[in-house]
């Protein structure tokens, strides 16, 4: 299948990844490239073959729920791109009336 | 005998026995990276301050009592997709350029409680994403045996370090033959361990259903001895599994092969092997079958598939792991955006490098509404039936034995314009991920151009004693490890 850059704008919106003219025009012709290749996948017949999600067969991992150390804020804060007092400071989301 | 020379279980015994100190080891290796590194440009960071006054410390300790653990004193070098606490990771990212990790990964935190020395953290394709380590964002790393040619990836910073004895032995992870391959493009052991062996807490996250961390080293000895100090549950990792860690040093004491079987599936020689390739790897099933093993042909009818089944479920797990670069708590942020959607993909954008922005385009699309079935899904049922592939096969052979890699080392630039043939050349590496099986890669010959070439074994999950001890009694019975690159 042909993957056309208005797909790639919309796969990009997505992933929230901006992505230039120049971008654009190369993922489109690589990814249709690549999924040419996947498409071989059709030649196997899956027909009531259960998917694998994982290998070991573990389905959910419980542990009791304890207290036990953490990272201080100090530490947790320590590679903050922006910061103000004990936060991280980021853009505004709510409009202003 | 200068120091570097020496495998870790030989550094180890002559630490133990009091014969060398921390300093000297610490000043040796340092003296070595001075000299080689310039060519081979393995590390990311350097430790040296701190690898000095640890080995210091660490000399005064000892002196009033001696008393060490397997891996005191021993200088390695860890991929720098591990965190290291109060050491960068960066996973050879923009994104990650100037990230200090507040914590340890498990495997880290082992080590250090076994007072082991930091050296360095290695070069990677970005994210693990690659295989030659061209899509690192500081450059790539060199092949010390020939410095036109990548080391491989993406763990190829730390097999570039041991083969050019850099570092006694190093750690990597593997999500599609991401330790083996540049263990096979370097002549050095590589070892994948089975999914669920060593915790994968603080790695960060590639595809979670695939990755491992393991072992590269230059002997098999030193592989089972560093497998060791890493193996084993840890309940921050949901998907580390909970069984006794074996001796594995202990396994490699039997050399005989006999009541072995070992298969050779006619797959993995088609007319794409490389005839040096393909010429060696059958010398040494005729080696593996002299000492003991006998041998037969099999079939694992699925592994062409592998590629394309991995493209898809990596890169669906990638979209989704890497969601949590956002510029928000820590990594990289772009400036002077308008709102907070511009702010996300601006940071994203500058963030990462066109591999990974690829995949993560490759994963969402595969993943999104009215693809999700037809990709993801067939995906997933077509990686049954490769595992099933490996269960038929066990049923009949105790190992299988492959070549690790289609060809030797490429030359930088080869393959990095083309992403299809890039990841075309980890078809012998990716099955083994898919169905989370242990393999090694492990020196088994030279090219006509002087490139090394890897021999890969793979066993049943959780059986790593007996893919170590073949592997070890083969190369025992070779010589290729005493080759070393001259590094001209």
């Amino acid at each position: 299948m042909e993957i056309t850059q208005q797909d790639v704008e919309k796969v990009a919106q997505l992933a929230r990844l901006a992505v230039s003219a120049a971008e654009k025009e190369t993922f489109a012709k690589q990814l249709t490239q690549i999924l040419a290749h996947v498409d071989t996948l059709n030649q196997y017949d899956t027909t009531g073959i259960e998917p694998t999600a994982t290998v070991m067969g573990q389905v959910n991992v419980f542990r009791e729920d304890f207290v036990c150390p953490s990272l201080s804020s100090e530490k947790a804060l320590a590679n903050a791109p922006e910061r103000e007092a004990d936060g991280f400071v980021v853009p505004k989301i709510l409009e202003e009336r | 005998m200068s120091l570097q020379k020496l495998s870790l279980v030989e550094l180890h015994k002559k630490f133990k026995a009091g014969e060398v100190t921390a300093t000297e080891i610490a000043r040796a290796y340092f003296l070595r990276i001075s000299q080689v590194e310039p060519k081979v440009k393995a590390f990311v960071t350097q430790a040296k301050e701190a690898a000095l006054a640890q080995a210091e410390a660490l000399d005064r300790k000892l002196k009033a009592w001696r008393k060490t653990n397997p891996l005191t004193g021993m200088p390695l070098a860890i991929k720098d997709n591990i965190c290291t606490e109060g050491v960068l990771t960066t996973c050879s990212s923009r994104m990650l350029q100037n990230f200090v990790p507040p914590y340890d990964a498990t495997v880290i935190a082992k080590l250090r409680a076994q007072e082991y020395m930091l050296l360095g953290k290695t070069n990677l394709d970005e994210f693990a994403m690659g295989s030659s380590t061209e899509n690192s964002a500081f450059g790539p790393s060199r092949n010390p045996w020939n410095l036109h040619c990548v080391p491989g990836g993406s763990s190829g910073g730390s097999a570039a370090a041991v083969a050019a004895e850099e570092c006694v032995a190093a750690l990597g992870s593997d999500t599609g033959g991401s330790i083996r391959q540049p263990a096979a493009f370097c002549g050095v052991v590589g070892l994948k361990p089975t999914y669920g062996l060593v915790s994968r807490y603080g790695l960060v996250a590639f595809a979670s259903s695939l990755d491992q961390i393991g072992p590269i080293t230059r002997d098999v000895a030193d592989a089972a001895f560093l497998l060791q100090a890493i193996a084993g549950h840890d309940p921050m990792d949901s998907t580390s599994v909970d069984r006794p860690v074996p001796d594995y040093m202990k396994a490699l004491q039997k050399r005989d092969l006999r009541a072995l079987k070992i298969g050779v599936p006619v797959e993995f020689f088609t007319e794409g092997v490389d005839p040096d390739v393909e010429q060696a790897v059958r010398a040494a099933i005729e080696e593996l079958r002299h000492l003991g093993a006998e041998v037969k042909e099999i079939r694992l009818p699925s592994t062409d598939a592998a590629v394309a089944v991995y493209y898809v479920i990596a890169t669906a797990e990638a979209s989704s792991n890497l969601a949590r670069f956002d510029g928000v708590k820590f990594g990289f942020r772009a400036k002077e955006t308008k709102d907070l959607l511009e702010f996300y993909m601006k940071t994203r954008q500058e963030g990462f490098g066109p591999e990974v922005k690829r995949r993560i385009m490759l994963g969402t699309y595969v993943l999104s509404a009215g693809y999700y079935d037809a990709y993801y899904g067939k995906a997933q049922a077509v990686r049954t039936l490769v595992c099933q592939d490996f269960v038929t096969a066990f049923k009949e052979v105790d190992l299988i034995v492959t070549p690790a890699t289609p060809t030797p080392a490429f030359k930088l630039g080869e393959k990095s314009e083309d992403p299809l043939q890039m990841y075309l050349s980890d078809i012998f590496t990716i099955s083994v991920n898919l169905a989370g099986l242990p393999a090694i890669a492990l020196p088994c010959g030279f090219s006509k151009t002087g490139l090394p070439i890897g021999l890969q074994l793979i066993g049943r999950a959780f059986e790593e004693e007996t893919l170590l001890r073949a592997a070890h009694a083969y190369e025992q019975s070779t010589h290729w490890r005493l080759k070393k690159p001259m590094l001209r």
